[in-house]
């Protein structure tokens, strides 16, 4: 299964998270979304804010995959 | 008419003013960007925007429940916002009427309350109709938001939303107190069948009569339009089959659990 990929490093905090949100809604239970977060807030707020909303989150690097639940 | 025309301008260019000061770069999707932080919380959604956007609404009154149930409506981002009131800006309205502005004296409420949301939100469409309430007007409609301020009209407007088949929410406030209820005609309570008997004219105080305080009219208000965003998004906790009683002098929101009524002669089955 090809796996969606979204790039938010340019944007600033909450807008990471709302077009993390927006992709996540448009995905199946169980697909993945890969997200490329900035370094600082980003990559602090987004793999939280993915694992308070009950999904699968890992990160590796600056890259945030997420597995919707 | 000039000085509130001048008025209006200098409204529009203070915004555009400041906006160009602070903000150099435009954000990179404005839609996105004006309805953030109601997208991010987790009850909403892009479908749910996209259920507002398609909406059409009416507010029927522009005072003092209206100014918030259509400020926060337009806000959001409702599609299509019919604002109906058939009264002129008093300056006895101001305290408590916050669509409308020492200028607007004289001014159509309907007209004076579409200007400022026009404002607020030009990406959507909204509509004056300087009318009375008539039960044509909830054809086609997705919502009504009742924002009148007697019992006849709270009764009409029960009947012809329950007639059409259009989710309403009712809403009243006088003195320190007030209620709101929301109603799905033919699945849930209408506000006939919680309240059967229309209070006979000069029973009850009206507004004039009683005094309201500007604060209590904006909560009972923005509770209104939070049930309104509710229906409109399909979110869980609609206040149906039940009416919130608010008294703002004592704090207590006291929620009434009302049935249907088979044998209610606005949306019963008989």
């Amino acid at each position: 299964m090809p796996v969606r990929t979204l790039d938010v490093s340019d944007l600033t905090c909450p807008m990471t998270w709302v077009r993390t949100k927006l992709e996540l809604e448009r995905l199946e239970v169980g697909e993945a979304l890969e997200v490329r977060c900035a370094e600082g807030e980003a990559l602090e707020n987004v793999p939280r804010s993915a694992a308070d909303a009950g999904h699968d989150v890992r990160v590796d690097g600056r890259i945030v995959r997420i597995v919707r639940r | 008419m000039n000085e509130r025309r001048a008025f209006l301008k200098a409204i529009a260019s203070a915004a555009v003013g400041s906006a160009a000061g602070s903000k150099p770069a435009p954000p990179p999707d404005p839609w996105l960007e004006r309805y953030s932080r109601q997208l991010v919380l987790p009850q909403w959604s892009e479908a749910a925007q996209r259920a507002l956007a398609d909406a059409s609404v009416l507010v029927v009154g522009a005072g003092a429940l209206g100014s918030p149930v259509a400020t926060y409506l337009a806000g959001a981002g409702v599609g299509r916002l019919g604002v109906v009131d058939d009264g002129a800006v008093e300056l006895s309205n101001l305290h408590r009427q916050h669509l409308h502005f020492t200028p607007d004296l004289g001014v159509p409420k309907a007209h004076s309350a579409v200007a400022k949301l026009a404002f607020l939100n030009p990406d959507i469409v909204i509509e004056p109709y300087q009318a009375e309430f008539n039960a044509a007007m909830v054809e086609g409609q997705d919502l009504v938001v009742d924002c009148t301020d007697s019992f006849a009209a709270r009764y009409a407007v029960n009947a012809a939303c329950c007639a059409a088949g259009v989710p309403l929410v009712e809403g009243g406030v006088v003195g320190m107190s007030g209620l709101v209820m929301a109603i799905l005609p033919g699945e849930t309570a209408c506000y006939r069948c919680a309240f059967p008997q229309e209070p006979p004219p000069g029973a009850t105080p009206t507004c004039a009569q009683a005094g309201v305080l500007g604060p209590a009219a904006g909560v009972i208000g923005s509770l209104q339009a939070l049930e309104a965003l509710k229906v409109l998004a399909r979110l869980d906790g609609a206040l149906t089959d039940a009416f919130l009683q608010v008294d703002l002098a004592t704090h207590e929101f006291l929620r009434v659990s009302v049935r249907r009524r088979e044998d209610c002669p606005d949306c019963g089955a008989a």
